[in-house]
């Protein structure tokens, strides 16, 4: 019986909770040192470790079941953490699992936020210092190039990246239906809280260059407009200053409506050729909802927003089948290839451990 | 060169090219959930060489530019239009406009194909030996071809219009190019399409002063209609007084409103009888 395996193991957001992953997270030095310790770990051939604030993994073969777990023992003690309680929180895969297991994480299918591409850059770091290192050899390398190549193609194929879910960059992305580029689109936010802080931003790293930011407090206004290289407008040019802007983001704290019907309508009859795109992210509603009856202005409030976050998630939820798919078609195709390498790993006949694919303490398992 | 196959076998080629194009175009959008992009764009280049070639036969034929006839005139509308999108898909890489420009081009060439009486009357050297005749008419057609193309970047605004106004955002809509780049894009078809409309009036208009030519008063007006109404949309949008929505409105019933004006145009030449089909085609 061959006992050479590929396996990973570890803790992911989906079983562990944040307080725990906290724990189990890696600086640095931690990182270092311990991948120190694991490569003095005699039946393990070949390894890399992948830490993210949702996951700590080990992608390793081994030439004894018995590797996997100290691994384990070798994490555990140094993030000082208990191994029962770990036992309770593990991932724990192998062979075609784990290789199906890998497409789907550089992929973004089991990400927190599914099909969030952050992952793909953290993962080929993470193998990119174990090659480094030296770590990895002939099955982890193909593995995690043909993983990289897989997750490729499971994004070009699916919807799984499409649509934003999060409501500032829902915005943005409102944003460009109407304006394309956003270099050139002049943005107004009125109020200067976090929720507003937030959209800027999103819009920001979309390109956009022209911000100003107005808020009952000039003061505050100032402060957040040198936070974010933009202008500051005293609150009550607001309306009379309108007309120079495309977008205008309104997240204010105000009991009332701040930009009324009127308002608007003064706005466009000075750039009817102009679309205008207003945000209102308040509650209570800072834009008199009426004005979205005008020509070329396009109103869009928390429920709007938030709803087109949750088609968004539907549908990228709804592709994750179809991703899952292929994922598990090319780790078939994976494991074929490098199988027979895995195999090899095996060391003396005479182990009798536990079969390649069991898992201890009740895992994360398919 | 001789080109095998009559011309109207090229140009049934070509549509059946822009209908696959139209109907690869809507398995990717509607069953795969995305547009055909270059395959679209692929089928419509080989629907345009095969127009080309049935065009050229025709031309040769004809012994002019192909526009005597309503069938010819129809082809050579869908082959501007096409002309055009291929120099504007490219350049802009607006999309889904090569998914309705396959769906105008299949629809325009097949009808025109259908009616054999459209074709009933091929006449030879009706520009007589007047070139600056022959380019008028073809200036006029292929502006046609603009406001076809734009009728198309009209619907399309119109189309985005309604989903961010009616906050229907998902499914084939999230395709639709911005609202502020198909506006650009039409703004620019409608100039070009009238700036070439009122180029072919003044070659026109210079030989309609010789007193040896005849001019039929209705196709001067007709065209001339055409022509005031693309200058005057195209005034009242840059002065900002006609909306971008109202203006692709007016702008989509341009075209429908131009190429019915082409029934106006082909009736009232004198009618000449349809001659053996030269050994060349």
């Amino acid at each position: 019986m061959n006992i050479g395996h590929l396996f990973v193991i570890g803790a992911t957001h989906h079983r562990t909770p944040l307080a725990v992953r906290e724990r189990l997270s890696l600086d640095a030095d931690g990182a270092s040192a311990l991948r120190d310790h694991l490569a003095a770990l005699s039946g393990l051939r070949e390894f890399a470790v992948l830490s993210t604030c949702n996951r700590i993994e080990f992608y390793g073969v081994a030439a004894g079941a018995e590797v996997a777990e100290q691994v384990c023992a070798a994490f555990c003690q140094r993030q000082q953490f208990d191994p029962t309680e770990f036992a309770r929180f593990r991932l724990d895969l192998r062979d075609e699992s784990a290789l199906q297991h890998l497409v789907e994480v550089a992929a973004g299918l089991d990400s927190q936020i599914l099909g969030e591409t952050e992952i793909f850059g953290q993962m080929k770091q993470a193998y990119a210092s174990a090659q480094a290192a030296g770590h990895t050899g002939p099955v982890l390398n193909r593995a995690f190039q043909k993983a990289f190549q897989a997750a490729k193609q499971v994004r070009t194929q699916t919807a799984i990246t499409t649509g934003q879910i999060s409501v500032a960059n829902a915005a943005v992305e409102l944003a460009g239906t109407i304006f394309g580029g956003l270099a050139d689109a002049r943005i107004l936010l009125l109020g200067a809280g976090e929720i507003g802080e937030k959209t800027a931003k999103a819009f920001q790293s979309r390109g956009a260059a022209s911000l100003t930011v107005a808020s009952r407090r000039l003061e505050r206004a100032i402060e957040l407009a040198t936070t974010l290289g933009a202008s500051a407008l005293p609150f009550e040019q607001r309306e009379a200053r309108l007309a120079e802007f495309d977008i205008v983001v309104c997240a204010t704290s105000a009991p009332d409506i701040i930009l009324p019907y009127a308002a608007v309508c003064a706005a466009m009859a000075r750039r009817p050729t102009r679309p205008l795109f207003l945000i209102d992210q308040a509650l209570p509603r800072d834009i008199e909802p009426s004005v979205a009856e005008l020509e070329n202005v396009f109103l869009y409030n928390l429920d709007d927003l938030a709803r087109i976050v949750a088609e968004n998630r539907a549908a990228r939820e709804a592709e994750t089948l179809k991703g899952r798919a292929i994922a598990g078609e090319k780790a078939r195709a994976l494991w074929q290839q490098v199988a027979a390498l895995v195999a090899a790993t095996s060391p003396a006949p005479s182990h009798d451990l536990a079969r390649p694919g069991a898992a201890a303490s009740a895992p994360e398992t398919r | 060169m001789t080109l095998p196959f009559t011309d109207r076998t090229w140009l049934w080629l070509a549509a059946a090219l822009y209908l696959a194009g139209f109907i690869q175009g809507s398995i990717a959008l509607f069953k795969r959930g995305r547009p055909a992009g270059g395959a679209t764009y692929l089928l419509i280049l080989l629907g345009y060489l095969a127009q080309l070639a049935g065009l050229a036969l025709r031309g040769r034929a004809v012994g002019g530019c192909p526009l005597g006839n309503s069938f010819e005139l129809y082809q050579f509308t869908a082959w501007s239009a096409i002309t055009l999108y291929l120099a504007v898909g490219a350049t802009f890489r607006l999309s889904l406009l090569g998914y309705f420009t396959a769906c105008l081009a299949s629809t325009v060439t097949l009808v025109s194909l259908l009616f054999p009486s459209w074709d009933a009357g091929q006449r030879v050297r009706i520009f007589g030996h007047n070139p600056w005749i022959e380019l008028h008419a073809a200036l006029a057609v292929f502006s046609y071809g603009a406001f076809a193309l734009l009728a198309l970047t009209s619907l399309m605004f119109l189309l985005r219009h309604f989903s961010l106004k009616s906050k229907r955002l998902g499914g084939w809509f999230s395709f639709l190019p911005s609202i502020r780049d198909l506006d650009q894009m039409g703004l620019r078809l409608l100039a070009a399409g009238a700036a070439i409309l009122g180029f072919a009036l003044a070659v026109g208009a210079v030989s309609w002063t010789r007193p040896e030519t005849v001019v039929n008063l209705e196709k001067v007006v007709v065209t001339m209609v055409v022509a005031a109404a693309a200058f005057a949309l195209l005034l009242l949008r840059l002065r900002g007084i006609l909306p971008a929505r109202r203006c692709a409105l007016a702008c989509l019933i341009l075209f429908p409103a131009a190429l019915l004006s082409l029934a106006t145009v082909e009736p009232s030449r004198g009618r000449v009888p349809a001659r053996p089909a030269p050994a060349a085609r």
